[in-house]
C-alpha cells in the first residue's frame, strides 16, 4: 500500500498519454496490418490502466467494471481483426496495408 | 527510487520497442512485456481482480492469438518495406502534438493529490462483483451478445467459402 501513496495522480495521467502517444505513432509509422493493431492494443490499454487509477483514486469500482468491459470488447475486437487480416492476406498475400490502398477511391 | 516510476519507466520502453522492432514476432514478445508491466501497475494499484484478468486474457488469450496469426502467414521471406522518412517524421510530430496538448492541460491544472487507497477491497471479485451484477447487469448480459457475434463473425471470415472458391 505504500507504494501508492506517493505517486500523484498526475503521473498517471502523463504514463498514460504517454503510451497512447506510441501507439498513435506505431499505427501511422508501420505498415505491417498485425503491427498496426498491436499499436491500438497498446493504446487501449493506456486508457485502461488510467480508468483503474482514478478510480482507485475516487474510491468508486465503477471505473474497474468499465474496464473490465474494454476488455471484453478487445477480445472480440481482436478475433475479427485477425480474421479480417488473415482474409487480406488469401486475397493480396501480403499484410502490408500500402497494398490496400485502392480502397481509396 | 519509487516502484512506480520504474515499472512506468519500463512500460515506455517496452512500448517504444513495440513500435520499432523490425520483426513482428519480437513486436508481439516485446507487447508481452508491456502488457506484464501493466499487470504490475494494477497490482500496485491494489486492482487484484484486473491484475489477474489482464494477465489471463491479454498475456494469455490475445498475445497467443497474435502469434498464431503470424505464425500462419510465412512473412520470413519479404519483411516490410518501411515507410519513407516524410511519413514517419510525420507521424512522429503528429503524435509528438497529441502528447505536448495533454502535458500542456495536465500542467494547467492544479497540482494533483496522490492517489490513495481508500477502500482496501476496492479492487477485490467480491466487490467488483458486487457493482456488475447490479449496477451493470444489463450491459454485462450485452457483452454475451457482443462475444457471441465475434465469434460467429470471426468463423464466418476466416473460412473459406466453399461456393466462392468452386
Amino acid at each position: 500500500m505504500s507504494t501508492i501513496q506517493s505517486v500523484p495522480l498526475n503521473a498517471y495521467i502523463l504514463l498514460s498519454s504517454v503510451i497512447f502517444s506510441i501507439g498513435v505513432i506505431g499505427v501511422l509509422v508501420r505498415r505491417n496490418a498485425i503491427v498496426i493493431f498491436m499499436s491500438v492494443e497498446l493504446m487501449l490499454n493506456a486508457v485502461n490502466l488510467l480508468l483503474t487509477a482514478f478510480s482507485v483514486y475516487l474510491g468508486d469500482a465503477s471505473g474497474q467494471v468499465f474496464v473490465f468491459f474494454i476488455m471484453a470488447l478487445a477480445a472480440a475486437e481482436v478475433a475479427i481483426g485477425l480474421a479480417i487480416i488473415v482474409m487480406i492476406y488469401r486475397n493480396t498475400n501480403s499484410i502490408d496495408i500500402n497494398v490496400l490502398n485502392r480502397l481509396k477511391w | 527510487m519509487n516502484t512506480f516510476y520504474f515499472i512506468a519507466f519500463l512500460s515506455v520502453f517496452f512500448s517504444i520497442l513495440v513500435i520499432s522492432a523490425k520483426n513482428p514476432v519480437h513486436s508481439i514478445l516485446y507487447l508481452i512485456l508491456t502488457f506484464f508491466t501493466f499487470t504490475i501497475h494494477y497490482i500496485l494499484l491494489n486492482a487484484q481482480f484486473l491484475a489477474i484478468v489482464n494477465f489471463i486474457v491479454y498475456m494469455g488469450a490475445i498475445l497467443v492469438l497474435f502469434l498464431y496469426t503470424l505464425m500462419l502467414m510465412n512473412l520470413n521471406k519479404d519483411s516490410e518495406q518501411p515507410k519513407s522518412s516524410l511519413v514517419k517524421i510525420a507521424a512522429v510530430i503528429g503524435g509528438g502534438c497529441f502528447l505536448i496538448t495533454i502535458i500542456a492541460a495536465v500542467k494547467a491544472l492544479a497540482p494533483s493529490d496522490y492517489v490513495v487507497l481508500k477502500d482496501t477491497n476496492l479492487g477485490l471479485v467480491k466487490n467488483l462483483g458486487k457493482t456488475l451484477f447490479n449496477e451493470y447487469l444489463l450491459p454485462f448480459e450485452v457483452s454475451s451478445v457482443l462475444l457471441l457475434s465475434a465469434m460467429v463473425g470471426a468463423v464466418l471470415l476466416a473460412t473459406k467459402d466453399p461456393k466462392a472458391t468452386a
